[in-house]
Parts: C-alpha cells; sequence; structure tokens
C-alpha cells in the first residue's frame, strides 16, 4: 500500500522587507489548503518558531541590511536543500538599497538628530540592536540562491506557479503576465 | 518570373529587400528577435549585442548584418538565448534598475526584454552606482540611473532634432550620458518635451514631467501581450528610406 508522500518541510522569513511578499503568499488564500497537504511549516512568521530547522524549501524576502539579516540568511542557507529569493528586495536589494547612495552616517544622523521631528536626539546605540550594513544587498550577494520569484510583490498566482512547479518537480517557470519586476 | 531573395531563421524562409538588415527583414515577416538598441526610424547603432544571432555560424549583430541570399541563421537557440540574458543581467546589475518606482515600469523595453527572456535575477553583483537626477528642467527630467547607453537620445537630438542635447563620455564602465551645457543640466539646454529625443528612450530616463504613472497597472503596453508578440509593430523600414519618410 503505498503511503502518502512526506510533507515537505519549508521555512520563510522577511530580512529587509516590508512582509508584502509574505502577505501575497497568504492572498493564495483557499489554495493554502490544498498547500499544506504537500508542505508543513518550520520556521516562519507564520508559526513564531524562532530557528530554522532542517527544511527541503526556504523563502526569505527582503535583502540584507543589518548584521543579523546575515546571520538568518546564512541559517538559511545551511539548513535548506532549496533557497528562494521572493521579491524585489530580496532579489535587487529593493527599496531599502535605495540609501545605497548615501553616506550611512548621514542617513542615521538625518533620521534621529537634525530631523526637526527628533529635536536633541541621540542615533541609537543599543548593543542588542544589530549593527546596520554600509550597503544593502540583494541575498544572492551573500549566499547562493537557487530559484527566484521577482514581484513586488510576486502575485499570489506567481507564488503558486512556483509551488506547484516545484512539488511536480519541474524548474519553476513564469510565463507572461506572471513574471514582474514591479 | 522574379523571385525575391530570402534567408533561413530557424529553418523558417524570410523575403528581404536590398539593403535591410537581418533584423527588418525578420521583423518585417512578423519574427522577433530580441533588440534593445535598434530603433526603426534610426541607422542601427550595434551597442547592446542583444540581438546577436548566428549567421552562418558566425556570431553578429542582427540590427547591422545585411541580409544575403541563402544565409542560414540561427535565433531562437538556448545559446543565443542564455548569452542574451547574460548581456540583459549585465546592464540590470550596472546601472540603479528599481522597477517598482519607476515611472516607465510596464512601458521600458528592457524589462519586456527581460520578461520575455525570463530574466529573474540580475545574478551579478550590483554596482549600485551614484547617478543623480536631473530635474531642473520644467518639462523633461531625467532619471541616469536607468541608461543603458543605446545613445537613441544623442541619435534623435542630433538627427532629427537638430539640438545636440545629449551625448556619451568616459570609456569603458565609467561610460555614461551628459548634457550638452556648461552647467551640465537639462535646464541650460534648448531641449523641449516636443522633442524626438524625449519620445524615443526605451528605458525610464528621459520623462515627461506630470505624465507619470497615467496608465493603469494592467494595461500599460507591455501587462497586454509580451513584447515579442508585439514585434510588428515596430514596422521596420529599409535603411534606404529612413530619412525621407521622416
Ligand atoms: S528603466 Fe525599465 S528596467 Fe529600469 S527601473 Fe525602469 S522599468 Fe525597470
Ligand atoms: S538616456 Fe535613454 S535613449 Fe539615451 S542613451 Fe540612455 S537609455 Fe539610451
Ligand atoms: S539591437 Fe542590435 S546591438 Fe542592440
Amino acid at each position: 500500500m503505498a503511503t502518502p508522500a512526506p510533507r515537505l518541510k519549508v521555512a520563510t522569513t522577511s530580512l529587509a522587507g516590508c512582509f508584502g511578499c509574505h502577505m501575497s503568499f497568504l492572498d493564495i488564500d483557499e489554495r493554502l489548503f490544498e498547500l499544506l497537504e504537500h508542505i508543513e511549516f518550520d520556521r516562519s512568521p507564520l508559526t513564531d518558531i524562532k530557528t530554522c530547522g532542517a527544511c527541503d524549501i526556504g523563502i526569505v524576502e527582503g535583502g540584507v541590511c543589518n548584521a543579523e539579516n546575515v546571520h538568518v540568511l546564512r541559517e538559511f542557507r545551511s539548513q535548506c536543500r532549496i533557497l528562494v529569493a521572493i521579491g524585489a528586495c530580496a532579489i535587487t536589494g529593493g527599496l531599502p538599497a535605495q540609501r545605497n547612495h548615501l553616506d550611512l552616517a548621514d542617513c542615521l544622523r538625518e533620521v534621529y538628530q537634525t530631523d526637526p521631528g527628533t529635536p536633541g536626539g541621540r542615533i541609537p546605540n543599543d548593543p542588542e540592536l544589530p549593527l546596520p550594513l554600509d550597503k544593502v544587498h540583494p541575498i544572492h550577494e551573500v549566499v547562493r540562491v537557487d530559484y527566484f520569484i521577482p514581484g513586488c510583490p510576486p502575485s499570489a498566482d506567481t507564488i503558486w506557479k512556483f509551488f506547484t512547479d516545484v512539488l511536480a518537480g519541474r524548474t519553476p517557470t513564469y510565463p507572461h503576465g506572471l513574471i514582474h519586476y514591479d | 518570373m522574379s523571385t525575391s531573395p530570402t534567408f533561413t531563421l530557424d529553418g523558417r524562409e524570410i523575403p528581404f529587400e536590398a539593403g535591410q538588415t537581418v533584423l527588418q527583414a525578420a521583423l518585417t515577416a512578423d519574427v522577433y528577435i530580441p533588440h534593445l538598441c535598434y530603433h526603426p526610424e534610426f541607422k542601427p547603432h550595434g551597442s547592446c549585442k542583444v540581438c546577436t544571432i548566428k549567421a552562418d555560424g558566425r556570431h553578429v549583430s542582427a540590427c547591422t548584418w545585411p541580409a544575403r541570399h541563402g544565409m542560414v541563421v540561427e535565433n531562437a537557440t538556448e545559446e543565443l538565448d542564455d548569452l542574451r540574458r547574460t548581456l540583459v543581467q549585465m546592464l540590470f546589475a550596472e546601472g540603479n534598475h528599481f522597477c517598482p518606482s519607476c515611472e516607465y515600469s510596464g512601458h521600458c523595453l528592457l524589462q519586456a526584454v527581460g520578461y520575455d527572456l525570463q530574466v529573474e535575477t540580475a545574478g551579478f553583483r550590483h554596482f549600485f552606482p551614484v547617478r543623480p537626477v536631473d530635474a531642473s528642467h520644467p518639462e523633461v527630467w531625467l532619471d541616469l540611473n536607468r541608461c543603458i547607453l543605446c545613445e537613441l537620445c544623442v541619435r534623435a537630438s542630433d538627427e532629427v532634432d537638430g539640438k545636440h542635447v545629449f551625448g556619451l563620455s568616459g570609456r569603458g564602465a565609467g561610460k555614461h550620458l551628459i548634457v550638452n551645457a556648461l552647467s551640465g543640466r537639462l535646464a541650460d539646454t534648448d531641449m523641449a518635451a516636443t522633442d524626438k529625443a524625449a519620445e524615443v528612450c526605451p528605458v525610464g530616463v528621459i520623462l515627461k514631467k506630470k505624465a507619470g504613472f497615467r496608465v493603469p497597472i494592467g494595461e500599460r503596453p507591455f501587462d497586454r501581450e509580451p513584447v515579442s508578440a508585439q514585434a510588428a509593430r515596430y514596422a521596420p523600414r529599409p535603411p534606404a528610406r529612413h530619412r525621407e519618410e521622416d
């Protein structure tokens, strides 16, 4: 008697992202029930599990903007068989990378000291805060990435196409209408 | 009986007129060859190399290569598409292309060619170059972060507008678009929004003010159809007839 195939373990995280890609993922709506017959979640904002166990698929939203992002990204790479960059920020640096042409110290001074809304403010330096990186990077500049799901965010249909392709053992492809950089 | 000369493109017979390039003949026959710096109204420039084909076994640019009777051309092969993908990826990596906030998104040829070739990532390390925006002109602004150095604006300003507003300066990785004014600012040129140079940019560099985001997402030119399906719209003309018609 055939036993059902074990469910694939999936971890997700948002680094320097806005959670828009996660929202779009939830936007697959009732297809989530079908998906849950084939996958189960490990570390993810959806489960609140804080560390990533051995997984089949790791999905990373957002680029790398601070030391903690680097740490989490490396954890995902070492634990996940297939690492996936989802969305413009993970793939290109995206909106957070729009600070890359500015000096980081100038940014911090502008936000915490010279902005009229923060008179007499101090640049936060609590040791618990992750150190910001000089520049924001797409995740493929830090670790090897297996698949990319472009879009800002990718539509629910694009994310669904990714899962149906991968679950069927195919390389994910996105035909016209599903591939978007915006 | 006179038969027109032909060549084969991926096994399909393509007729051509004397003086046509492979790209012009292919587009006339409604066959798409990916391209970026080619524009039907201008003399081919041959700089982006996205149109690279194999003609009788040699890699050449379809936009500059003259069609010849009996020539055997390869176009839609995995090898050539791989090469084109790499070129498009390099263009993305060397500029600052943040499509989500670009008002040319959905109209942009670079983006559309990327979609068509299934470019999902720039792959390379991004340069994140520092290129300030020039918003000095009352009607037109420049976002140089997105320039792919195709020289179409240079060609349009020289040949059609007769104003010589744009030029390329520097070599290699330092090559960049410049504005022909002592100050370097667009406001100090005689550029007008009605100039040909204001409409030819294939990407989102030369933009008319107060016109962005007019077309809703879903109805933009490349939302409706992939660029490969719109090839015929580029109604190519043989080079001999270029200027007379304009
Ligand atoms: S010019 Fe084209 S590729 Fe570049 S950001 Fe704008 S839409 Fe994207
Ligand atoms: S501004 Fe536009 S038309 Fe001019 S060289 Fe750059 S990409 Fe080409
Ligand atoms: S279109 Fe032929 S080289 Fe650019």
